[in-house]
């Protein structure tokens, strides 16, 4: 396993290597570094200064170094908006976005698989069919027009739940999280179902899918020639054989879900680093634009890699596969 | 015991009916019959003509043009539906805060959102399945890089693809046609590949190489049309994706400008009179956009249930 | 005595959208206690349905349509999911063909092995591990602590069967159904496994049904034989005596076909033609098309005669001839 480790690490290195030079020339050689970096503010003077600052007047190679070693050491440039390094920023606005993705995905996996697991048992169902389109208009259905009519019917007629905005927080190691209090989870509910709703059809379909395959498999029908109860044979047999693909999607299609988040965050004015990047984009904040891509991106891959040892961990015929090749 | 004289003579085999004529089943024909199967699919497509000609003839059918500003009335703005304003007709949508008629801008911006996203969509099949087909027909390294490539965006999600080139090249009809071409031709790249390698081994291939015509014509004329089933369900596929993308963008305030809006620009513009009640400036373009987005994956969910050869009844 | 099974004019019917596929139509036999039945047949015949009949685990299209089925005088044809759980795994056992697809393959054998305990016994988990374990030496499987802790990719092919074996005998049924147990496997762990079920089962008193298309395997470990064809039995008897003097067309067929029964040097004999489509079987005896004896007369259908005692055929044509006293 180790060997296998080590070469999708040296892979996911790759990659994100790849990424900092396509976001390198993205900035410096697509756009206009000087309108991308420096304020559209700086007179004449301030300008040149911030030119040469920068060494942008030394040659392509060179400023890309420069920017890995700044990006390495954290300095990802600094917000004109703000005036402040664009890595804080973001760094701040992250718990509010993790627990908007966290509560989504939970809600996937809670809601999805249940239904899935239905639709899967019986296919033939009304209430399988309900569920199988339900599931097409989850993820036809563009995000953002779903929060609104979140919030039309929730928070403007019925007046259940808030509107918008983040909830009130408690502190738990040494960050501010707000489904720790209970209007804030109030407050985190709207959103994370609206961010979830495309994962959910995607559960609900892998589910059935997962399930209508595995119950006709062998070991399902010896499992009932064993007199198993019918409850184990579903959630023991059945279940364990579909959450693994299905857990692995879920977990991939994280990193999805914090980019996605840029909608929901912006409908519900979430502060999260969502709505700062989509704020960033009105106001041209060009150097928080640039180290939001290179965090997520970063993230992203992190995520992949992460993923993949997970999926390893769990499925003992991966593992010993590994160890035996 | 013997038997009837007519089965003796058929032993062992069971005796033809009288046949009938069979009425000529074409490919084609029998696609459409496959298809029809469905009513839903069938109402879905039936649904889509109409809006694509809704679309289309927007100029005549819309009661006003409402990007003209002579037409418009400031002092009919935000009247609910079914208002009948100064100059004599009813707003059959309610109007927004200019006093635009919303059924007329429903049916302008669905023209821009149809046209961006179909837009955008047809080039990225042209580049992605081009790119597909190279991949699959010379092989080796062309393939390996290609695929590659296809590979590292798939595994991005589309929106933060678009939000990178949006950032770099800023907003307009232009570079929201550009990102959406950037996210989608992976897609269609990777499944024409995925045929293309399978038609390759096939005889017609051989036969064609052999008879020494061009690389061109062979992967044009000969691959590419074996190619189309499943390019015709993701097609139908990434036109919906494309529209929501392009909605998306643009209620970001990323995408068309403010003088031709789409139907998601016109829901960002309505956004903010949600809360005080007048949900009517962004719910019927919301209504309108969530149509066409479901027909169209009504109908591509049974073309690829019809076009899966796995699926052959 | 009441015999352990017995079956009578078995009918199980496929409604499919092409038609109706009579896989088993009109079976009957008997088996008493401590016996074993050979069931031989090509693939089609109807042989594995009719053992899944027997425990009730066809699946829709499918369903018994008529006969009755007596398990120790008690008719099972009109029993509750519930009563048909209690009895499967515990008075009436199976093995199936390929132990891969018949162990879960992401459960570990213990798992799999308590859970088939359990669900007929109240007994604690450490009661029901020993069991776990005892079976599995009985069966002849090294090590048992270890191979309890395994997975069942981590076996080879003849362990796995063993342990389905174990399995199928953890509660003593009065009747085990072997599904081609060994096709699947070498021929030599073939002959073990095949001298190991024989002596389990005289131990332990067990009535055994044999499915299999192979009649060598038969042949050394049958006590009766009955030959299927299209869904139908078309020769029932004794082993030795049906295989020394065969009295269908379609057993002397089979048996001339055997390579061990040939010529070296001279091509193999074969029985001309393809096994029917159960979906368009002509009218009259299946055979006929491929029959060397057939004739008018077998356009109607042929019940099951009794020309000798103790023998049963279903043929207007049999060969007495080659009964020499």
């Amino acid at each position: 396993m180790t060997v296998y480790l080590i070469r999708r690490l040296m892979q996911s290195a790759l990659v994100v290597l790849a990424m900092t030079v396509i976001l390198f020339l993205g900035v410096y050689a697509i756009g206009d570094p000087v309108e991308i970096l420096i304020s559209p503010d700086a007179d004449q003077i301030e300008r040149e200064r911030a030119i040469a600052a920068l060494g942008l007047d030394k040659p392509l190679w060179l400023q890309y170094v420069t920017f890995l070693q700044n990006a390495m050491r954290g300095d990802l440039g600094r917000s004109f908006v703000f005036n402040e390094p664009a890595l804080k920023l973001i760094l701040q606005k992250m718990p509010a976005t993790l627990e908007l993705a966290f509560a989504a995905t939970i809600f996937a996996v809670l809601i999805g698989l249940p239904l899935g697991l239905w639709a899967g048992l019986r296919p033939d169902a009304l209430s399988s069919r309900v569920i199988m389109a339900g599931s097409i208009l989850g993820f036809s259905l563009p995000t953002f027009w779903v929060g609104l009519m979140l919030i039309m019917v929730f928070a403007v007629q019925l007046g259940w739940l808030p509107s918008t905005g983040r909830g009130p927080t408690a502190e738990f190691l040494g960050v501010q999280w707000s489904f720790l209090t209970l209007q804030g989870l109030r407050h985190l509910v709207l959103p994370a179902f609206n961010l979830s709703l495309f994962k959910i059809s995607l559960v609900i379909r892998l589910t059935r899918a997962g399930v209508r395959e595995t119950v006709l498999m062998d070991y399902v029908k010896f499992a009932r020639a064993k007199g198993l109860s019918p409850r184990r044979v579903i959630f023991v047999h059945v279940l364990k054989n579909i959450m693994i693909p299905v857990l692995t999607v879920t977990a991939l299609e994280f990193g999805s879900t914090i980019a996605f988040s840029v909608v929901t965050e912006s409908i519900f004015a979430w502060p999260g680093m969502g709505k700062l990047i989509i704020d960033s984009i009105y106001v041209l904040d060009r150097p928080v634009i640039v180290a939001y891509l290179m965090i997520i991106v970063f993230m992203f891959i992190v995520l992949n890699f992460a993923v993949d040892v997970m999926y390893s961990a769990l499925d003992p015929r991966v593992r010993l596969q590994d160890q035996r090749g | 015991m013997t038997p009837p004289p007519a089965e003796a003579a058929t032993l062992g085999a069971a005796p033809l009916p009288a046949a009938a004529p069979p009425r000529e089943e074409t490919p084609l024909r029998r696609f459409v019959a496959d298809f029809a199967e469905s009513r839903v699919a069938l109402g879905a497509f039936a649904c889509f003509v109409a809006i694509v000609l809704a679309a289309l003839f927007a100029p005549w059918i819309a009661p006003q043009n409402p990007y003209d500003l002579a037409q418009l009335d400031i002092m009919d703005g935000r009247m609910p539906p079914g208002t009948v304003g100064g100059a004599g007709f009813t707003y059959l949508l309610g109007t927004d805060d200019q006093g635009r008629d919303m059924f007329s801008g429903i049916l302008y911006g669905l023209r821009i959102s149809l046209a961006v996203g179909a837009g955008s969509a047809f080039i990225a099949f042209c580049v992605g399945t081009a790119l597909g087909l190279i991949a699959a027909y010379f092989g080796g390294r062309t393939d390996t890089i290609i695929m590659r490539v296809v590979d590292l965006q798939l595994s991005f999600p589309s929106i933060l693809v678009a939000l990178m080139i949006l950032a770099f090249l800023g907003k307009g009809i232009l570079n929201v046609v550009i990102a959406i071409v950037v996210v989608e031709w992976a897609y269609y790249a990777r499944t024409v590949r995925g045929t293309a390698l399978v038609e390759r081994r096939r005889e017609y291939i051989e036969a064609a190489t052999c008879l020494a015509l061009s690389h061109s014509r062979i992967v044009f004329r000969h691959l590419l049309p074996n190619c189309m089933p499943p390019l015709i369900v993701i097609g139908t596929m990434q036109i919906a994706r494309a529209i929501a993308l392009e909605a998306t963008l643009s209620f970001l305030g990323l995408g068309v400008p403010v003088t031709e809006p789409s139907l998601g620009l016109l829901i960002a513009n309505g956004y903010e009179y949600m809360l005080s009640g007048r949900y009517w400036i962004s719910f019927y373009p919301g209504i309108a956009l969530l149509v066409t987005i479901v027909v169209i994956n009504l109908v591509g969910d049974q073309l690829r249930d019809v076009l899966n050869p796995r699926l052959r009844r | 005595m009441v015999a352990t099974l017995e079956v009578r004019s078995l009918r199980t019917h496929f409604f499919t959208k092409a038609g109706v596929l009579k896989a088993v139509d009109d079976v009957s036999f008997s088996i008493g206690e401590g016996r074993v039945l050979g069931l031989v047949g090509e693939s089609g015949s109807g042989k594995t349905v009719t053992g899944f009949s027997i425990l009730g685990l066809v699946d829709p299209p499918g369903r018994v349509v008529g006969g009755e089925i007596l398990f120790k005088g008690r008719d099972l044809t009109g029993l509750s999911e519930e009563e048909w759980r209690q009895l499967r795994g515990r008075d009436i056992a199976m093995i199936f063909q390929d132990p891969m697809m018949t162990l879960n393959p992401v459960l570990r054998i213990d798992t799999q092995m308590i859970e088939t305990v359990l669900a007929h016994e109240r007994v604690s988990e450490q009661a029901a591990r020993a069991r776990a374990r005892e079976a599995l030496v009985q069966v002849g499987i090294p090590s048992p602590d270890e191979r309890l802790k395994a997975y069942p990719h981590q076996f080879s092919g003849g362990m796995r069967q063993r342990v389905a074996i174990a399995i199928a005998l953890l509660h003593r049924p009065a009747l085990i159904i072997a599904d081609e147990p060994t096709t699947a496997l070498d021929v030599t762990i073939q002959g073990q496994i095949l001298y190991e079920v024989q002596k389990l089962c005289r131990d332990t008193g067990t009535s055994l049904i044999w499915i299999t298309h192979d009649l060598s395997v038969v042949a050394g470990l049958a006590d009766e034989i009955c030959v299927m064809y299209a869904g139908r039995i078309v020769e029932k008897g004794p082993v030795d005596a049906v295989l020394d003097a065969p009295l269908h067309p379609y057993t002397a067929g089979l048996i001339g076909s055997v390579p061990s029964r040939n010529v070296r040097g001279k091509r193999l004999a074969q029985i001309p033609g393809m096994t029917p489509s159960l979906l368009s079987l002509p009218p009259g005896c299946a055979f006929r098309s491929r029959c060397p004896r057939a004739d008018d007369a077998c356009l109607a259908e042929p019940e099951m005669t009794s020309p000798r005692p103790g023998r049963e055929i279903r043929c207007f044509h049999p060969h007495l001839v080659d009964l020499v006293a």
